[in-house]
């Protein structure tokens, strides 16, 4: 049943991929890797118990602290971006 | 039937279910038409189905060092989730990306 769960993370990975190729804007992208980032902690997680290594769980831990700092600052950098434009569209007009 | 079998049982509930939210969620993020639909979808994959999943491999492990992991990954990512799903809209609204309801609405209002 491990395997079951395992094949569905995995095609949703596969989605969520899919989505971050084609998608249209950059928010797109970042949504498409924020769940990723989530299905590859819970792969990690049922891993652990596959494999019957409990260690992998830490590693789980560390990727999910790892992915939402990621998101956030990616956000940041592209808010600070837009924002930097509608100045200097301002300015210009 | 005895208490092992039921755990059992239950846990396998528990992880197919999750699996099949977190399916769904992933079809709706690809499916979606724009994007807040497809946070919307994508939001399911973030707390059901992690919540479900973890849940029924934390029946599986019982009362050791691994669950106690699991609780907080579990708690981590219920956090964590809806934030980073609340700061992407609200860096996509500030950047000018509007729902596309809204366009269909204003566009109403102006015939």
């Amino acid at each position: 049943m491990y395997y079951a769960v395992t094949f569905a993370l995995i095609i949703t990975m596969g989605l969520a991929l899919a989505r971050a190729i084609i998608g249209p804007s950059v928010y797109d992208r970042v949504l498409a890797m924020n769940m990723f980032g989530t299905k590859t902690v819970l792969l990690l997680a049922v891993a652990a118990f596959i494999l019957g290594r409990p260690d992998f769980l830490d590693l789980a831990l560390i990727y999910a602290l790892i992915n939402f700092i990621g998101v956030l600052a990616v956000l940041e950098f592209f808010q600070d971006r837009a924002a930097r434009r509608e100045d200097e569209n301002e300015v210009e007009s | 039937m005895s208490l092992a079998l039921v755990i059992d049982i239950a846990s396998w509930l528990l992880l197919s279910a999750g699996g099949v939210f977190v399916f769904i969620g992933g079809l709706g993020a690809l499916r979606m038409p724009d994007l807040y639909t497809r946070m919307h979808a994508a939001s399911v994959t973030d707390t059901i189905g992690p919540a479900l999943i973890i849940i029924g491999i934390i029946l599986q492990a019982g009362l050791t060092l691994a669950s106690v992991k699991l609780v907080a990954i579990l708690l981590f990512l219920l956090l964590t989730g809806p934030t980073a799903s609340n700061a992407l809209a609200s860096a996509s609204l500030l950047a000018g990306n509007r729902p596309e309801y809204a366009k269909a609405l204003s566009e109403e209002e102006n015939q």
